[in-house]
């Protein structure tokens, strides 16, 4: 399974190869990482996702927070969180599918942020199932380019007390 | 009052407490040299290659418990020394190399000497720092003498470009440095330490399973005494040896691999295994998945990475060992009662029988070739009333002298588990030899692993440090041919030392003294003789060539599956043990 971790670092020089380093040299997957700076400037924030089994993940927890760059790790899978993704899709279109590259843009709620008579830049946030199904619907009428930002997520705030909560939550 | 950055580096190895500095110039730390050339507070040793530097700053760090320092140059020097850093980091042993650097304004442009000292040390080390101006030198070096001896301890290294060391600033050392992301954990949580308490007593057959973080934490005196209030026996690793007294009637001596029979047969039938300051090695192990079936786990470590990392842990405790040690004893001193030696009775009682049934043992014929193990054991035999500290290499040598020296105290033993480096011993046991002028300090070597750092024998002669090495001469890479016996059909691809010196020759060459013992006879007499001398001594012992070390687990075997003895068809093929070294070359040849 999937897991999201948020990590909040120092925000200088080298930090990022000390945590892609510590995943290479140990062969820990990392499937995506995102990197943006908090509101407190001195810090920012990764969200990695990456997969193993409990064993694994405790070992990159405990790993990410030795490191001393690291000043908090957060495993949102022992909560419950929403995530989000963004990709900019860029879709080469022959005149007869032009119109359906736009419903389908509309029924994901999709924005189209470029245009030229060969192509769309279609933008999509949404959950990693969203996006996904987006772009296997587009696929057939050509993508260009893809870009994709990674996985952000953040935990929910608890309404209910949180011994009432379920201990674990898948993500959809 | 401005001081350029190179006095600031003074000025804060002063305030540090640092003695000794083991170090090699070059282009860009030729202005720390000149400062330090003014100077008498800290002695320069000058070594011959910097992996020499690094490794005698490991010495010195092990046998002290503070941190080492070393100074090298960019670029080849920082290479040089990267394998010292490795293994410093897998023993986690505290060091504080400095680097020097290209000038700032030259960093990325593959300047002379030019490498990027963070990217290769970044594996290798706890830390490293880039120092890119001079007035954050000073917080900088406090921060890595923290960063050093503090948690679990480990290399840092500090790289700072000539430029830094050229400038000037205002000198103020920091009383203390904080750190927000690095906060080691001290104190073990108390529930989990009740728990332990609870599972000892209960346990019928628990063994201390104690590593280096044993050692590191100063933590002795507490082990000894939770062991005898408990009647606990203390199975030791490669790395622990000596922090608990060897000839202690509970010292099982060293587990693992090459450890001893009982000790390895305690820990796999035993119910409770109380691991403090050990992180679990697959050379302790063997197969996971067999390990201890019976046992259930404690776990003490200063390093949450280190739990659970290996094995599965039921009770585990982040902390010193020393507090941790001390709060469980107070818990079950109030919980104990007189009984525990008899409690504990058949247990030791089944121990005491597999070591009467399984001894260490080898057999030394008078008239024939010194046994690398008779060796070592007259060693340890005739310095112990010395108190000495005892270097060596890698290879079998190293684990007979494991096996051998029963070490009545901590930050006596010096050896690389880790990374297992051969070249290790004689620089560490020279940098043990500068933090302790008057101690014997000893190194018991292997010819191979000797020869990896054999320059050194120059500054041992210069900078008057008079270790004694004893070359475990069976003229093989023992180590790798005890495995292509065993498992290569004793094929001896590459593991025969051809045209090795004549040692004696090469300790005079360098102003050394050379000694050799040829015959068993002569084996107490120049032991004597090197031991008397105030100076390096360099003892050449040809051993029998084709000795092998026992108990054996192969790599991935169970615990209590040990390898004994020369499997029959082996030793039909070898030699007799009359045979000395070097006079079977053929022999070796056509094996
Ligand atoms: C040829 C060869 C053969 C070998 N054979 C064997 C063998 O037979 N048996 C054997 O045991 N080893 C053997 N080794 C060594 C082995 O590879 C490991 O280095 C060794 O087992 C590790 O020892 P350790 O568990 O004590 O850990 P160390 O490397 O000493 O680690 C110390 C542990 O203590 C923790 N710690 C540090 N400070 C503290 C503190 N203050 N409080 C609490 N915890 C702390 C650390 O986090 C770490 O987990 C061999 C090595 C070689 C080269
Ligand atoms: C730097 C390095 N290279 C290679 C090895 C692999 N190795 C382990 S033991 C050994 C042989 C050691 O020979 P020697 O020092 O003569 O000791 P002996 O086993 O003969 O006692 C070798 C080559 C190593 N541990 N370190
Ligand atoms: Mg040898």
């Amino acid at each position: 399974m999937d897991h999201i971790i948020s990590v909040i670092v120092e925000n200088k020089f080298g930090v990022l190869s000390r945590v892609a380093g510590l995943f290479s040299g140990r062969g820990f997957n990392i499937e995506s990482l995102s990197v943006a700076p908090t509101l407190d400037p001195s810090m920012s924030m990764m969200t990695i996702v990456t997969t193993g089994d409990d064993r694994i993940i405790e070992q990159i927890v405990k790993q990410l927070n030795k490191l001393i760059d690291v000043i908090k790790v957060v495993d949102l899978n022992e909560s419950e969180f929403v995530e989000r993704e963004t990709a900019l899709i860029k879709v080469h279109t022959k005149p007869e599918d032009r119109a359906e590259a736009l419903r389908i843009a509309d029924i994901f709620r999709a924005s189209v942020i470029d245009s030229t008579p060969t192509t769309y830049t279609i933008e999509i946030t949404g959950d990693v199932n969203k996006i996904e199904a987006i772009i296997n619907l587009l696929q057939p009428l050509g993508i260009k380019e893809l870009a994709r930002t990674g996985r952000v997520a953040i935990a929910r705030e608890p309404l209910r007390p949180a011994a009432m909560q379920p201990k674990r939550v898948a993500k959809e | 009052m401005k001081l350029t950055g190179a006095e600031i580096f003074l000025e804060c190895l002063k305030r540090e407490g640092v003695k000794t500095l083991f170090a090699l110039p070059g282009g860009v730390v030729l202005k720390i040299f000149d400062i330090l050339h003014q100077q008498k507070d800290v002695n320069v040793v000058l070594t011959r290659h910097e992996q020499g530097a690094g490794h005698m700053a490991e010495g010195y760090a092990k046998a002290t418990g503070k941190a080492g320092v070393c100074l090298v140059t960019s670029g080849p020097g920082m290479t040089n020394v990267i394998t010292a850093l490795a293994d410093a980091y897998m023993d986690s042993v505290p060091l504080v190399c400095f680097s020097g650097q290209v000038p700032t304004s030259l960093i990325g442009n593959d300047a002379f000497q030019e490498a990027d000292n963070i990217g290769l040390s970044r594996p290798c080390t706890k830390y490293n720092f880039l120092v890119k101006d001079v007035n954050d030198l000073a917080v900088t070096i406090k921060e890595a003498f923290y960063v050093a001896t503090t948690g679990r301890p480990g290399p840092v290294l500090v790289d700072i470009p000539k430029d830094v060391s050229m400038n000037k600033a205002d000198f103020k050392y920091p009383g203390s440095v904080s750190i927000r992301g690095y906060n080691p954990t001290y104190d073990g949580n108390k529930w989990q330490i009740k728990q332990a308490a609870e599972a000892i007593m209960k346990a019928r057959k628990p063994i201390l399973y104690v590593g280096g973080g044993v050692i590191f934490s100063g933590a002795s005196e507490e082990l000894l005494e939770l062991a005898e209030l408990t009647h606990i026996p203390v199975d030791m690793t490669l790395m622990a040896l000596g922090a608990f007294p060897g000839e202690h009637p509970l010292s099982m001596g060293m587990l693992g691999m090459h450890g001893t029979y009982w000790a390895n047969m305690a820990m796999h039938h035993s119910d409770l295994v109380i691991a403090v300051g050990a992180r679990f090695d697959d050379r302790v192990t063997g197969k996971v998945s067999e390990f201890c079936p019976h046992a259930k786990v404690i776990h003490i470590d200063i390093d949450p990475t280190s739990i659970r990392k290996n094995v599965n842990v039921d009770i585990p405790i982040v902390g010193d060992c020393k507090s941790v040690l001390r709060e469980l004893t107070q818990i079950l001193r109030a919980t104990v009662n007189g009984d525990q030696k008899d409690l504990r009775k058949p247990w030791l009682e089944q121990i005491r029988e597999w070591q009467r049934s399984h001894p260490l043992a080898y057999e030394q014929d008078p008239n024939g070739a010194i046994k690398p193990q008779h060796l070592i054991k007259r060693v340890f035999e005739l310095t112990k009333d010395r108190d000495p500290i005892v270097a060596t290499d890698v290879g079998q040598h190293q684990m007979w002298s494991a096996q051998y020296f029963k070490l009545a105290k901590p930050n006596r033993w010096l050896t690389s588990g880790g990374l297992g480096t051969m070249g290790f011993g004689f620089p560490a046991a020279m940098g043990a030899q500068a933090a302790f002028p008057d101690k014997l300090v000893l190194c018991i070597a292997g010819d191979g692993s000797f020869q990896m750092n054999t320059q050194e024998l120059a500054t041992a002669v210069v900078s008057k440090l008079p270790v004694k090495v004893f070359i475990v001469n069976n003229r093989f890479h023992g180590m790798v041919r005890q495995w292509q016996d065993l498992f290569y059909e004793g094929r001896y691809a590459s593991s025969y030392l051809d045209a090795t010196p004549d040692f004696i020759k090469l300790a005079e060459a360098y102003g050394a003294v050379g000694l050799r013992a040829s015959k068993v006879s002569e084996v107490d007499d120049v032991i004597r003789e090197a031991i008397a001398v105030d100076k390096p001594v360099l003892v050449d012992v040809p051993v029998y060539q084709y000795e092998n070390c026992y108990p054996m687990i192969p790599a991935g075997g169970c615990n209590h599956e040990m390898i004994l003895t020369d499997p029959p068809e082996l030793k039909k093929k070898q030699p007799a043990g009359s045979k000395v070294a070097g006079e079977d070359k053929d022999t070796v040849l056509t094996a």
